[in-house]
C-alpha cells in the first residue's frame, strides 16, 4: 500500500488526532516562544484542513453514498462487524466530508485572523489551545459513528466555546454569556446522555449503523424510539441555535472574539448535521421503510419545518432592532439556520410521504437547497463576523449609533462587508441566492405561503444590513476613531472567506454537482445525474449568474456612458446639495430631525408593536426561563412525535 | 494563607500516604479493576486540595504542574500515533507482544467467535498501551486539578488571579 493510500486511509482519524496533538503542544510551545506558537497554531489547522480537503476530494469522487469506515484500534482486514466488536467507529460519507471542508475551511480563516486580533490580550496560549480543541470537536461531531462518541464531542465543543466565549476576563458580559451558554449546553448534553442511555438499555448497541438498522426493525416504533427521537431534535436544535432554543446564542456570539464566532457558526451547523443525521439516517435510514417508520419521520419532517419556520421569522425581525453590531449578525445566523432548517425538513416531509414523483420534482431540490445553504452560511456569515471584528477592532465601540464614516479609510473592510452581505440577503448574484433560489423554487410548490415567507425574510435581512452598513461605513466620520485599515493578517483571513464567496458566486451548479450532490446522495440515496454544466436547474426555473454578470456589465457600461455626458464636477451649492427626502421636513423648530442609527426601522417597529413587547418579555436575560423554554420545547416535539 | 489547627495537620500527615497509595493503586490498576487514570487523578488532587488548606501552602510551581499537565496529554496523543506505525490509530501495539513494559502475553482466557477474551486475574503488566495512556491521563488530571485548586486557593486568600 502506497503512503498515500494509508493516509486516506487513516485520514478519519489523523485529520481529528493532528488539532488535538498540536492543542495538547500549545501550552509547552508558547512557553519557549510567541511567534512560535502562532505558527504552530496555524500549521495544527493547515494540516487538518490540508487532510480534511484531500479526504472530501477522495469521497467526492466516489459519489458520496459510499461511507469511508475507520475502526479505532485496529480491526482485522475489513471484515470488520459492529455486532462481535465494541469499538468506536468513524463514517465519512458525503455529508460529513462535505461538513468537514466547510469547517476546515473556515478554521483557517479564523486562526490567521486571529494573528493580529488577540495580540493586545493575554493568554493567548489557552485561546489557541481551545480553538484547535473547538476544530477537533467540530470534526469530530461530524465524522463520529457512535452515538455515544457524539455525546463525548458534543461536550468537548461546548466546553472549548465557553471557554473562549470568556476569553476577555475583563467584561462581565464574557462571563455572563459563556454561563449562559455552559447551562445551556449542559443541560441540553445530560438530555441526549438520557436519550443516549435509553437507546442503549433499549438496543444495546452505540453504534449509529446498528441503531439505524434496529430501529422499527421489525415495523413497529416503540414509545421508547419517539422519546428518543424528540429528545434529539430537541437538543442538536439547541446546539443549532434554533428558536425558541436561541436565548443564550447571541449572548454567546457577541461576546466571544470575532473569528471564534465565526467558527462558532460552523460548531452549531455540526448541531445541524446532528439534527439531519437523526431524522434521515437514524431514523429514516436505509432500511425496511415500514410504513410506521415513515409516518414518524413525516411528522419530523414538519417539526424540522416548524422549527425552521420559527428561526427564520422571531431572527431576522428581532436582529432587524439591535443596537450592538454583533448581536444583530448573531440573531441573523439564527434566522440563517432557518432556511436550513426548512429546506432540509421540506426534504425529509416529502421522502416520507412516500410520493417518489413529489419526491424528484422538489422534495430534492429542497434537501439539497438547505444543505447548500449551509455552505453558503458558514463562507458569508464568517466573513460578515470577521468585518464586525475588524469594524469593532477599529471603531472601539460595538454601538452602531455611536460609529461613522469607518468606509473612508477601511476600503477593504467596506468591500468585504458589501459581499458578505449581499450573500446573506440573497441578491443576485451572490452564492446565497442561488441556494436561496432552490429552497424558494422548492418551498413554493411544497406551500405557497412557506415560500412567501422565506422571501419575505430575505428582504428584512437585507433591510437590517442596509441599516449597519449606513451606520458603520457611511456618513461623518466620528474624530474620536482610530484610522487606517486594520492589520494585514486580519484582511488575509477575511480574503480567504470573501474570496471563496466570490469564486462561488459565479459557479452555483458546479458547487451543486460536486460538493452538494454528494451529501444529498447521502442522506436520500442516489438521484438523477446533474451536468456539470454553468447553469443551476431547481426544476423549475434556472439561473445563471454569468449572464446576470453580462447583463450587469452592459448597464454599467451605459451608465458610465451617460455619466461621461453631464456635468463635469460636482454642484457646489444650490437645491442640488440638499439630500432628498421624499419631500418630508428635515427640521422641527430649527432642529435637525435625528433617528439614531439603530432606531431607522422605528417605523416597523410601532407597526408591530403588538409582536415585539411579548418577545421583549420573553428574552429576559434569566437563564431559568430560557431553560423552561427549552425543556418545554423538548416535551412538545416529544408530545408531537408521540400523538402524529 | 493562615495554617489550620495542628489536629488537621497531623491528621493531613497521617492520611496522606494511604490517600496517595490508593490514588496510584486506581491509576495503575486501570486496566484490570474499576478506576482508571481519571479517577484515580481525582482522588490525588482531592489529597492535594487537603494538603493545601491544611499547611496554607500556596507556593506551588505553577510552570512546573502546567507542563506536567501538557505532557500527560502529549503522551496521551502521541501513543495514539504511535499505533499508527502498526496501521491503525489508537493500536495497541504493546500488548500481548512480550514488551518487557505492559506487553506480558496473556496466560488465560477464553475465544469466543474468534475474538480472544482475557480473564479478569490478567498480570498487572498485561495491558499495552491502556496502561500508559491511563499513566498519562493520571498525571494530567493530578496537574490539571491542582492547578485549579492553587489558582482557587490564591484566589481565596490573596484576592488576586492567580492563574497563568
Amino acid at each position: 500500500m502506497s503512503f498515500y493510500d494509508s493516509l486516506i486511509e487513516n485520514a478519519p482519524a489523523i485529520i481529528i488526532a493532528i488539532p488535538l496533538l498540536f492543542a495538547f503542544a500549545t501550552p509547552l510551545i508558547s512557553k519557549l516562544s510567541k511567534v512560535l506558537r502562532n505558527a504552530w497554531a496555524i500549521m495544527g489547522v493547515l494540516f487538518s484542513g490540508a487532510l480534511m480537503y484531500v479526504l472530501a476530494w477522495e469521497v467526492f469522487r466516489d459519489g458520496g453514498s459510499v461511507a469511508r469506515t475507520y475502526v479505532f484500534g485496529g480491526a482485522e482486514g475489513t471484515s470488520f462487524d459492529v455486532l462481535s466488536n465494541i469499538r468506536i467507529t468513524f463514517y465519512v460519507d458525503g455529508m460529513a466530508a462535505f461538513m468537514g471542508l466547510i469547517m476546515a475551511t473556515v478554521a483557517l480563516g479564523a486562526v490567521i485572523y486571529s494573528l493580529s486580533f488577540v495580540k493586545k490580550y493575554t493568554g493567548q496560549d489557552k485561546y489557541y489551545t481551545l480553538l484547535l480543541l473547538m476544530l477537533a470537536a467540530n470534526f469530530g461531531m461530524v465524522f463520529t459513528g457512535d452515538i455515544f462518541n457524539l455525546f463525548v464531542w458534543f461536550e468537548v465543543s461546548s466546553v472549548a466555546i465557553c471557554g473562549l466565549v470568556a476569553f476577555r476576563t475583563n467584561r462581565g458580559e464574557s462571563f455572563e454569556g459563556a454561563a449562559k451558554y455552559l447551562i445551556y449546553s449542559t443541560i441540553a448534553g445530560l438530555l441526549l446522555l438520557f436519550a443516549i442511555g435509553i437507546l442503549y438499555g433499549q438496543y444495546g448497541h452505540l453504534n449509529l449503523e446498528y441503531l439505524s438498522a434496529a430501529i422499527g426493525a421489525d415495523g413497529t416504533i416503540l414509545i421508547v424510539d419517539k422519546i428518543v427521537l424528540g429528545i434529539l431534535i430537541t437538543v442538536f436544535a439547541l446546539k443549532a441555535g434554533a428558536v425558541p432554543m436561541h436565548m443564550a446564542t447571541p449572548d454567546a456570539y457577541s461576546e466571544a472574539p470575532a473569528p471564534i464566532t465565526a467558527m462558532m457558526v460552523t460548531a452549531s451547523q455540526a448541531g445541524l448535521y446532528a439534527v439531519f443525521r437523526t431524522g434521515w439516517t437514524l431514523y429514516g435510514g436505509n432500511i425496511s421503510r415500514a410504513a410506521a417508520e415513515l409516518d414518524l419521520i413525516h411528522a419530523v419532517g414538519y417539526v424540522l419545518v416548524i422549527l425552521g419556520l420559527l428561526s427564520m421569522f422571531v431572527g431576522v425581525t428581532l436582529a432587524l432592532v439591535q443596537k450592538d453590531i454583533k448581536r444583530l449578525m448573531a440573531y441573523h445566523a439564527i434566522s440563517q439556520t432557518g432556511y436550513m432548517l426548512l429546506g432540509v425538513g421540506v426534504g425529509l416531509a416529502v421522502y416520507a410521504s412516500g410520493d417518489n414523483t413529489d419526491f424528484s420534482l422538489y422534495g430534492r431540490t429542497a434537501l439539497a437547497g438547505g444543505i447548500f445553504h449551509i455552505f453558503n452560511h458558514a463562507l458569508y456569515k464568517g466573513l460578515l463576523f470577521l468585518t464586525a471584528g475588524a469594524i469593532i477592532y477599529k471603531a472601539g465601540t460595538r454601538d452602531l449609533n455611536k460609529m461613522g464614516g469607518l468606509g473612508r479609510d477601511m476600503k477593504m473592510t467596506a468591500l468585504f462587508f458589501i459581499i458578505g452581505a449581499l450573500a446573506i440577503a440573497g441578491i443576485p448574484p451572490s452564492n446565497g441566492f442561488a441556494s436561496k433560489f432552490l429552497i424558494y423554487e422548492s418551498v413554493f410548490h411544497f406551500n405557497p405561503v412557506i415560500g412567501a415567507i422565506a422571501m419575505l425574510v430575505s428582504l428584512l435581512t437585507l433591510a437590517s444590513f442596509v441599516k449597519v452598513f449606513y451606520a458603520a461605513f457611511m456618513g461623518p466620520k466620528n474624530s474620536e476613531m482610530k484610522t487606517g485599515e486594520v492589520p494585514r493578517s486580519m484582511l488575509i483571513g477575511m480574503s480567504v472567506l470573501a474570496g471563496m464567496i466570490l469564486v462561488f458566486s459565479f459557479l452555483p451548479s458546479l458547487v451543486l454537482s460536486e460538493i452538494v450532490d454528494p451529501a444529498v446522495t447521502a442522506l436520500a440515496g442516489p438521484g438523477p445525474e446533474i451536468g456539470t454544466n454553468l447553469t443551476l436547474f431547481s426544476g423549475q426555473g434556472s439561473w445563471n449568474a454569468l449572464v446576470l454578470l453580462g447583463v450587469l456589465s452592459i448597464v454599467l457600461i451605459l451608465g458610465i456612458l451617460i455619466r461621461s455626458w453631464g456635468q463635469k464636477g460636482t454642484v457646489p451649492n444650490g437645491e442640488g446639495k440638499k439630500p432628498y427626502l421624499f419631500g418630508n421636513p428635515t427640521e422641527v423648530n430649527g432642529n435637525p430631525i435625528v433617528v439614531p442609527a439603530s432606531n431607522v426601522y422605528w417605523g416597523f417597529v410601532k407597526a408591530l408593536q403588538k409582536y415585539y413587547r411579548p418577545m421583549e418579555k420573553m428574552h429576559s436575560g434569566l437563564i431559568n426561563e430560557y431553560v423552561f423554554w427549552f425543556v418545554a420545547t423538548a416535551g412538545m416535539v416529544m408530545l408531537a412525535l408521540a400523538f402524529l | 494563607m493562615e495554617e489550620m489547627s495542628p489536629i488537621v495537620k497531623t491528621i493531613t500527615k497521617i492520611a496522606f500516604a494511604p490517600i496517595f497509595l490508593f490514588g496510584s493503586y486506581i491509576i495503575l490498576h486501570g486496566h484490570l479493576t474499576p478506576g482508571g487514570g481519571f479517577q484515580g487523578g481525582a482522588i490525588i488532587g482531592t489529597l492535594m486540595a487537603l494538603y493545601l488548606i491544611a499547611f496554607g501552602a500556596v507556593k506551588w510551581r505553577k510552570k512546573l504542574l502546567s507542563i506536567i499537565e501538557s505532557m500527560g496529554l502529549l503522551v496521551f496523543i502521541g501513543t495514539a500515533f504511535l499505533g499508527l506505525t502498526s496501521g491503525y490509530f489508537f493500536f495497541n501495539f504493546i500488548g500481548g507482544t512480550g514488551f518487557p513494559l505492559f506487553g506480558e502475553k496473556l496466560q488465560t482466557g477464553e475465544l469466543i467467535d474468534g475474538v480472544f477474551f482475557p480473564s479478569n486475574n490478567a498480570p498487572l503488566l498485561s495491558s499495552g498501551t491502556i496502561a500508559v495512556m491511563n499513566i498519562s491521563v493520571g498525571l494530567e488530571v493530578i496537574a490539571g486539578l491542582t492547578l485549579i485548586i492553587v489558582a482557587m486557593g490564591l484566589f481565596a486568600f490573596t484576592g488576586k488571579e492567580g492563574g497563568e
